[in-house]
């Protein structure tokens, strides 16, 4: 056996290691429902304001400026409370669709990483025709 | 209907440019295919001579096409979509440029004049390689092309054509109904450029970056004619100057985008594995690798397969990249993907149509391609380099398959997600391949090719290794690094990669003189290996000595999930006028100024002064406000750089974003002493009167005549406020201080003393007391260690690049 023979097997010991690795730390997309069902695991899920109420989003920088606080509801109808320990993203309000990633304890899904929430909103690079067509339709 | 005012001419003769290289591109793939096929050299030479035709052709469409498209934004006809879209009256002019590669097509043009540019230089220079190179470069102009072509074959769009006019884009627009249109409001100006795309770094970082994918091509093509003509080995030479051209456009190009982000971004840093970063940095590793190998062959006839293997994957990993950041398949994941424009199909087919054929002729060719049975020793050069080279691939490969997620959701219909800590889920892998290389890019330079002699290794390698211990265990002891978010273990192995980052910078200091006997012209290699552990060395103290200065004081205590790892209190609020400790400094948040071009940046004036007073000084974080019809503002950050670290910070909140009128009212309410009254949010209890009172807010005497109420705020959480408002008689005028609890948005006076003893209070519930911001401040310690390796990683290759260009010319005198 060559030496170059065992510095692929090496290799590839510690590929398979570091992949799986990466498995373990993978986590699933989850609706409320079965993410109430999985305590404490670290899930994504897909969801909305719940424009049910009347600032679905709460957040008061005076008291507390790394407290965000929301309510979700998915598309199965499901409903919750989310936490967000950090500032509340720009355009939160206007999102059409968020991404979390976090846990649920209890009933509120908490959220501890800054990256977190991902929002789909018609900002940043995305061009969003419908706001293009608005302005051409409007005045 | 004959529209008034429309200057159809420059889109007319951008569209015929389009059709015209699209043409041309294929006019000279088709006749270098044929140069490059045939046996008569008189057959080869005249196709030769239509190709070059045809590729000219093809570049004065290209430069055409990119000069039009630059006068209809820089003219403002925005009758164009592009430059209604994109543009604005109110850019600046430096910025006109930037609106081009907003957009989707403009970045596909701008990748197409590379290529046209690279294709030049190689019509000179190219010599016997120019008909099979030039063919794979034509062949990517033509599927280039096709991007920007913007036609209809029976429903399937080619192409987004970036001369459509508006009414094209929006046919059924109610406006498009009057002739006129183009004097209605909404087309006097357009929808001005991205936000964050105001930066100068906008400027530059995307033309480097593109040259970087557009010279990938190059290495890529040579060894496609390698395999294709069967000429498995007379390249490598003469093509390394472009491979190493190649990599320090790429690298250069990257570091710029990490600066970008870290000057307008608010990541935290500028680096964040987000996909679109991953995305060009992967090629890069790759290509780095088959540099290294190419160098390995050109010395010693070892590594010929693997080089052909990482140049050809390097330019399949950028189309691969463009399809990941372009098609929207990452929208999920990423921050700043790009939404597909319905080109998803032509994108994976533009991947397809070099992947394929390219891994076909490599494994196909693979047994003829030479290679030498003989092991390489273990005390040779090449063996580590070698080594050097897998590591870069692998880890390039890690990177993309976590970046791939997506996609392979989308492939096998799953769901996966990365897990909570992104960033750690690459720093922990990346952490070794840190050490691995800087390591072997130390020692290896002290091993010469074949075989080295033990005695020679140990003598020349003893004193940088002894220095490198003795500066990474100062950096390590007086350092304080100390970084323990994850454990003692990856702590240790940031201290174990400080090693051998500084082992890297001084080994290949050292060899210069020590191998080289001082001759800096041969030393390119050396130079980028500085600069490239100078980089390791500034990641490693820059990330892990990150520190959040605006660590929050108010005393609020949140009750934090014990298995977070965060710390989350980042932001600091400061009031307007009102000083706050924040640590190191007393910050002051003093003014904010809606300025700049339409009243669209808000400035917010943030003085900083350290506690000793040795030093004052304001930063300016500012807000921008959304482009494109859309709400809402932008965050952009201020920094003051010192020649060892940057304070950085940036407007988390702030109330003038959703500004709205203060419309409540003070109320007068009458309590005695021990009274409970209820406000919104909990209880206001009146403890006691005091008169005259001296104490840290106030300073009465007995003189005067005050009386200070003494009063607790108890709200609904629980928690206590003090608040004491002042009555006081002055000059025969009765007055009074109002005291505010900031926390509840509740002010409350007191007014008068009324019958029964009882206080006459005035309570104020707001929604807005006073401007405020929250903020956020980072300090980035030795920050600039990364640019200064940057720029020496930069001069390294330069070197290098010129030596190896002008040993090919003496090869051939």
């Amino acid at each position: 056996m060559k030496k170059i023979h065992i510095v692929l097997l090496v290799f590839i010991a510690l590929s398979i290691a570091v992949l799986v690795s990466y498995v373990a730390d993978l986590t699933t997309t989850e609706t409320i429902l079965s993410a109430k069902q999985k305590q404490g695991k670290v899930v994504s899920i897909t969801a909305r304001l719940d424009k049910s109420y009347a600032n679905p989003i709460e957040y008061n920088a005076i008291s507390n400026p790394n407290l965000t606080s929301f309510y979700i509801v998915d598309t199965l109808g499901n409903k919750s409370k989310a936490v967000y320990y950090f500032e509340k993203p720009f355009d939160m309000e206007k999102t059409e669709q968020l991404r979390l990633k976090g846990r649920m304890n209890g009933d509120v899904f908490e959220i501890t990483a800054k990256d977190g929430i991902l929002m789909k909103c018609p900002s940043k690079y995305k061009d969003d025709p419908i706001a293009a067509q608005n302005i051409l339709t409007s005045n | 209907m004959n529209y008034i005012g429309e200057h159809l001419l420059p889109g007319q003769l951008g569209r015929f440019f389009i059709l015209l290289s699209l043409v041309a591109s294929i006019v000279a793939c088709i006749s270098y295919f044929k140069s490059a096929s045939t046996s008569q050299l008189e057959e080869a030479l005249s196709w030769r001579k239509l190709a070059r035709i045809a590729f000219i052709t093809d570049c004065i469409a290209v430069f055409s096409v990119f000069g039009i498209l630059y006068y209809i934004v820089s003219a403002h006809l925005f009758e164009y979509f592009y430059a209604w879209n994109h543009s604005s009256l109110s850019l600046s002019s430096d910025y006109l440029l930037s609106c081009i590669w907003e957009g989707q097509e403009g970045s596909f043009l701008l990748w197409t004049v590379w290529h046209c540019v690279l294709g030049l230089i190689l019509i000179f220079k190219a010599k016997q390689w120019e008909a099979p190179v030039m063919t794979v470069l034509s062949f990517a102009q033509f599927c280039l092309a096709t991007m920007i072509i913007g036609i209809y074959v029976f429903d399937l769009k080619i192409g987004s054509n970036p001369f459509l006019l508006v009414r094209d884009h929006f046919q059924d627009a109610p406006i498009f109904k009057t002739p006129d249109y183009l004097s209605l409001p909404q087309m006097q100006d357009g929808q001005g450029l991205n936000q964050l795309l105001q930066n100068y770094w906008m400027v530059i970082h995307p033309p480097i970056l593109f040259l970087g994918f557009a010279s990938t091509i190059v290495p890529f093509a040579f060894a496609i004619a390698g395999l294709w003509k069967k000429n498995y080995s007379g390249w490598t030479k003469f093509a390394f100057p472009w491979t190493l051209f190649s990599a320090c456009i790429l690298g250069t190009g990257i570091i710029m985008g990490a600066a970008w982000a870290y000057e307008s971004l608010t990541f935290g840093g500028y680096w964040a594995w987000d996909p679109v970063e991953n995305a060009s940095l992967v090629p890069w590793l790759i290509l780095i690798a088959g540099l290294h190998t190419q160098l390995i062959y050109n010395a010693t006839g070892y590594s010929l397969r693997p080089t052909y293997l990482f140049l050809l994957l390097t330019f399949c990993f950028i189309l691969y990249s463009t399809y990941l950041t372009r098609s929207g398949d990452l929208q999920d994941t990423s921050v700043h993907a790009f939404t597909g424009a319905g080109m998803n199909w032509q994108l994976r087919i533009f991947l397809l149509a070099f992947v394929v054929p390219a891994l076909f002729l490599y494994f196909k060719r693979y047994k003829s391609i030479p290679s030498i049975a003989k092991e390489e020793s273990s005390y040779s050069r090449e063996f580590w380099m070698f080594i050097g080279s897998l590591v870069f691939f692998l880890s390039g490969i890690f990177i993309i398959i976590s970046t791939s997620l997506p996609v392979f959701n989308k492939i096998f219909n799953t769901k996966f997600a990365l897990g909570d800590d992104v960033e750690f889920t690459y720093n922990r892998v990346q952490i070794f391949v840190a050490i691995v290389i800087g390591i072997i890019t130390a020692v290896t330079q002290y091993l010469k090719y074949k075989n080295t002699s033990r005695n020679y290794l140990v003598k020349k390698i003893v004193i940088p290794t002894v220095l490198a211990i003795v500066i990474s265990v100062c950096i390590s002891l007086f350092g304080a690094i100390d970084y323990n978010k994850y454990g003692v273990g990856y702590l240790s192995a940031i201290h174990v990669a400080i090693f051998a980052a500084v082992y890297s910078i001084v080994a290949n200091a050292s060899y210069i003189w020590l191998g080289l006997n001082g001759k800096i012209k041969a030393a390119g290699g050396s130079v980028a290996h500085i600069g490239f552990g100078l980089m390791l060395l500034g990641i490693l103290i820059s990330s892990s000595k990150k520190e959040v200065l605006s660590v929050n004081t108010t005393g609020i205590n949140l009750k934090f999930d014990p298995k977070s790892k965060e710390r989350s209190m980042e932001n600091i609020t400061l009031i307007k006028g009102m000083a706050t400790d924040m640590g190191k400094y007393m910050t002051t948040y003093q003014s904010n100024d809606s300025s700049a071009r339409n009243g669209s940046v808000m400035y917010f004036k943030i003085n900083f002064t350290s506690k000793d007073s040795s030093e004052s000084f304001n930063l300016f974080p500012n807000l921008i406000r959304n482009t494109k019809g859309q709400e809402g503002f932008s965050n952009n950050p201020d920094k003051r750089h010192y020649w060892n670290r940057d304070i950085f910070s940036y407007i988390s909140y702030a109330d003038d974003m959703d500004r709205s009128e203060d419309t409540s009212k003070f109320r007068s309410v009458l309590a005695g002493v021990n009274d409970t009254l209820y406000y919104g949010n909990g209880l206001i209890i009146v403890n006691k009167v005091e008169v005259n009172p001296n104490n840290g807010k106030y300073q009465f005497t007995s003189a005067d005549t005050a009386l200070m109420a003494d009063i607790t705020v108890i709200s609904k959480e629980g928690n206590q406020y003090r608040a004491r408002p002042v009555y006081y008689v002055k000059n025969n005028q009765p007055q009074y201080i109002i005291d505010t609890v900031y926390a509840q948005n509740l002010a409350i006076g007191f007014s008068r003393i009324a019958e029964d003893k009882k206080l006459e209070l005035q309570v104020k519930e707001s929604s807005r007391m006073l401007p405020f911001v929250a903020l956020k401040v980072y300090e980035f310690p030795h920050i600039n260690v990364l640019w200064a390796g940057t720029i020496i990683m930069v001069v390294g290759f330069v070197m290098s690049m010129l030596r190896r260009a002008r040993q090919n010319k003496l090869l051939k005198v």
